[in-house]
């Protein structure tokens, strides 16, 4: 198994250098510069800017002297956020990103198999139809809406709970919240449905025949196999979870990285784009490799010698 | 843990040490503030936005500073002498003056800094702020090294500062933040990083203690302002929120004393529910929309861009689009100059119908009607509320006249280009002037300022009247001067202008002493925050 991961992570190289390669050129496609605003600067000022950034080099040459910069760690300084560079705003952001993600998925899935569980084993039940009618609300109702009702009515007319910022338990409750209520009820649909499927495979009505309790048909045998295709889900989903979420992060004033995708592309600040991006790679990398090789764990059929 | 312990007696000393005894037995006063952004910078000659510039207020102090109303009060210099022919400026700096690391702030570190801002390697946007000193500009452009900048220590304490023509606004741009002192010390030891945390030496009434990227920056009071006594605030936190909604949600949850800015939608609801705690003042700064005069059919038909500017009803539009009580504006300069009488279109004194009754004979004449109407390209930057008056002024522009208008919106970086470029017919642009002159606004559209004029406008009367005035010592003659420009600008009308601004904030019943003002400046240090 560890061969194969080492195997894995190597083949991520050239998949990174594409990436790489194609957001650094697409990013400097965009009509626009880092440095245009509403005041128009002096022809020497620009020419200024551009050379303390390098962007008087020829392209290739800025290319190489980037990739060289990466290799070593270093993403170079944020154009837009000059006082810092981009390493330490991801590193900065990240954590904060990660806690709140992670909180989120981690109730989500507790919640959405639990009660997609449910729901396949009181399929047509009024429980199903409950549970399946949240989770479709849940999914249909985007999260721009949900945050700011939900800070309206816990935050400013209950007084209950912080509207924004970041650091107690109290203001990560509601941006947990948020964040998590959708992917329960993704979670909650796809365990219904993969459970629904399993119940009526043969090797169930054969545990079932054998004299196995319902406990352990349905525990050790149902679930585990329902999971698989929420395991694939949870990959990519945590990756993007996990680096922010950019409607959360505004409306909750959360300093996470979500932002950074969008405030860095719409800045033209090239640096920060291309640092979020390659890191956001890295991740999806990774869970993609957990995913493959949880899925050794849970279905007999796949083995990684 | 026992480390952790041995830590916070040490904090605890060190802190006991640093405060006067009497200042740690009563609770510390904070103050928070919606702040807009995270700063792009800290560093006076690297930023150049609003939400930085309310920070660097605190923490910074120039040879002048504004006071609580905004207007101009003496700084880090006690008195100034200006010479007779308007050309140089002797500053008697304060004996008391220190860095918050106790250093002495002497003429030097103004020379410093000043030759720092306009040095190429540092890489400015705004180094031409301190351009109207002499040489300044040369050394930006590379052409002279940055230790012939005119600006001389005749002693510690003594700055002399020569000027390439008397600037009369010369003070008033030493409000802005490129002309603040900044540290030696700390930027020579810490380079790119010495704004940070720890790093950081300031001559305000604060310097900086945390700086979270996108969470907050906390600045605390500075023990060895020169002014420290006077300043009741303790600590100030300013929160880099973005949405208004947010931010207005978290003024009401009690979480924000102060705001950055409000809702515009909401404004309707504020006045009548929080009216005590909403605050509306006029800004300096205009809406307008920029025609392309070095295109047909505007090119040479200044008399079709009054039409357009007359049958726009600017009443209606802040009535019902933008709600935010702005001024109609007839005139370029917004109004609020001391001695600047503000001028207007001619025909600012009818009234609306008769205004549409010629914008309709000037359209026949031109020869546009029915069967040919005048087709207008109107571009904005993708935005609800310029959608909203783009969409309310095309109507009518259909209405009134038959102009039939084609919106184009398009993202924040490929407007400008298109708008630097002069790709559109007419555009939506907005102007903040960065000192209390009306050349901060006139400057825009002189023939020679490049592509950051907004419709390629270009008249030789205008330019002369702007260039005889910067070499106007006298105030009122130059004023006099100032307002021929604008006169010229309004005839030719190469720019319409919709409204005046106004600016809104919240600010807490227990925020005392924030007086509204028009370039909309509120230090902390004049702030007290009452229970």
């Amino acid at each position: 198994m560890l061969t194969y991961a080492a195997r894995r992570l190597l083949g991520a190289i050239p998949t990174l250098l594409v990436i790489l390669t194609i957001t650094f050129f697409l990013i400097r496609l965009a009509p626009g510069g880092p440095f245009d605003g509403e005041r128009t600067l002096p022809a020497e000022i620009e020419r200024n800017l551009a050379a303390a950034y390098h962007l008087d080099e020829p392209l290739p040459l800025q290319y190489v002297r980037y990739l060289g910069q990466v290799l070593q760690g270093d993403f170079g300084p944020s154009f837009k956020y000059k006082d810092f560079s981009v390493t330490q705003l991801i590193w900065s952001g990240f954590p904060v990103s990660l806690q709140l993600g992670g909180t989120a998925m981690l109730l989500a899935v507790v919640i959405g198999t639990a009660l997609g569980a449910f729901a396949a084993l009181r399929q047509n039940s009024g429980l199903d139809y409950g549970v399946m009618g949240a989770a479709m609300v849940g999914i249909a109702v985007p999260n721009f809406v949900i945050a700011p009702l939900l800070t309206l009515v816990l935050g400013v007319h209950l007084g209950w709970l912080p509207t924004g910022g970041w650091g107690s338990w109290q203001q990560m409750l509601l941006p947990v919240l948020a964040l998590a209520l959708p992917q329960i009820a993704y979670i909650a649909r796809m365990t219904r449905a993969s459970m629904i499927e399993l119940l009526r495979s043969n090797f169930i009505r054969t545990a079932r025949a054998k004299g196995l309790p319902e406990r352990v048909t349905i525990f050790r045998h149902a679930l585990k196999g329902a999971l698989l295709p929420v395991v694939s889900y949870l990959g990519p989903a945590t990756a993007a979870v996990i680096t922010g979420s950019v409607v959360i992060e505004q409306i909750f004033g959360i300093p996470g990285i979500g932002r950074y995708f969008v405030q860095g592309a719409l800045n033209r600040d090239y640096t920060l784009v291309m640092g979020v991006v390659i890191f956001y790679g890295v991740l999806i990398i990774v869970f993609n490799l957990l995913v493959d090789l949880a899925y050794g764990l849970l279905d007999p059929r796949v083995r990684y010698d | 843990m026992r480390n952790f312990r041995k830590f916070l007696t040490c904090a605890g000393l060190a802190l006991a040490l640093t405060l006067p005894a009497a200042a740690s037995l009563r609770a510390e006063i904070v103050l928070k503030r919606g702040n807009g952004a995270e700063p792009e910078s800290l560093d006076p000659a690297i930023s150049t936005g609003v939400p930085e510039s309310f920070i660097q207020i605190d923490i910074f102090e120039g040879l002048v500073h504004p006071g609580p109303d905004g207007t101009l009060r003496p700084g880090v210099a006690e008195s100034w002498q200006v010479s007779d022919d308007g050309l140089t400026y002797t500053f008697k700096l304060r004996p008391d003056a220190v860095w918050s690391d106790g250093s002495p702030l002497t003429a030097k570190d103004f020379i410093y800094s000043w030759a720092r801002m306009v040095d190429p390697a540092t890489a400015s946007n705004y180094a031409f702020i301190l351009w109207p000193i002499r040489n300044a500009e040369q050394i930006t452009k590379g052409e002279m090294p940055k230790d012939r900048l005119a600006a001389e220590a005749v002693d510690d304490h003594t700055l002399k500062v020569t000027l390439r023509a008397p600037t009369a606004y010369f003070l008033q741009m030493l409000m802005h933040h490129s002309a603040y002192p900044v540290p030696r010390q700390a930027i020579e030891k810490f380079g790119p990083e010495w704004t940070r945390p720890g790093n950081i030496v300031t001559n305000g009434a604060y310097t900086i203690q945390e700086w979270v990227p996108q969470g907050h920056i906390k600045a605390v009071k500075n023990p060895r302002f020169r002014d420290a006594a006077s300043v009741q605030i303790d600590i100030v936190y300013y929160y880099p929120v973005e949405e208004y909604g947010t931010e207005l949600k978290q003024f009401r949850a009690g979480e924000l004393h102060t705001t950055y800015d409000v809702p515009q939608e909401q404004i309707p609801w504020l006045e009548q529910n929080m009216a005590d705690q909403f605050r509306n003042s006029p800004y300096f700064g205009t809406y307008y929309y920029g025609i392309n005069v070095t295109r047909e059919p505007f090119k040479s038909n200044p008399k079709l861009r009054h039409a357009l500017a007359m049958a726009l009803d600017r009443d209606i539009l802040i009535k019902q689009i933008t709600k935010g009580g702005e001024f109609p504006a007839y005139g370029w300069v917004p109004p609020g100059v001391p001695g600047y009488e503000q001028q207007q279109v001619s025909w600012a004194g009818t009234d609306q119908k008769t205004r549409v009754a010629d914008a309709k004979k000037i359209l026949a004449d031109a020869g546009f009607d029915k069967s040919n109407p005048l087709k207008v390209e109107l571009l904005y930057n993708t935005n609800d509320n310029h959608k909203k008056i783009a969409i309310a002024i095309a109507g009518m522009w259909k209405q009134f006249l038959g102009v039939e208008t084609s919106l184009r919106n398009e993202e924040w970086k490929v407007y400008l280009e298109s708008r630097n470029k002069k790709q559109f017919e007419v555009m939506r642009a907005a102007w903040i002037g960065d000192y209390v002159d009306p050349y901060s606004f006139l400057e825009l559209l002189r023939g020679d300022i490049g592509e950051q004029n907004p419709a390629g406008y270009s008249n030789k009367d205008y330019d002369q009247a702007a260039d005889k005035a910067a070499n106007e010592k006298d105030p009122a003659a130059r004023f006099k001067l100032l307002a021929e420009a604008e006169k010229t600008l309004l005839a030719d009308m190469p720019i319409i202008p919709i409204y005046f601004y106004t600016q809104q904030h919240m600010v807490s019943d227990s925020v005392k002493g924030w007086q509204d003002n028009l370039m909309d400046w509120h230090p902390t240090r004049y702030l007290r925050v009452e229970k």
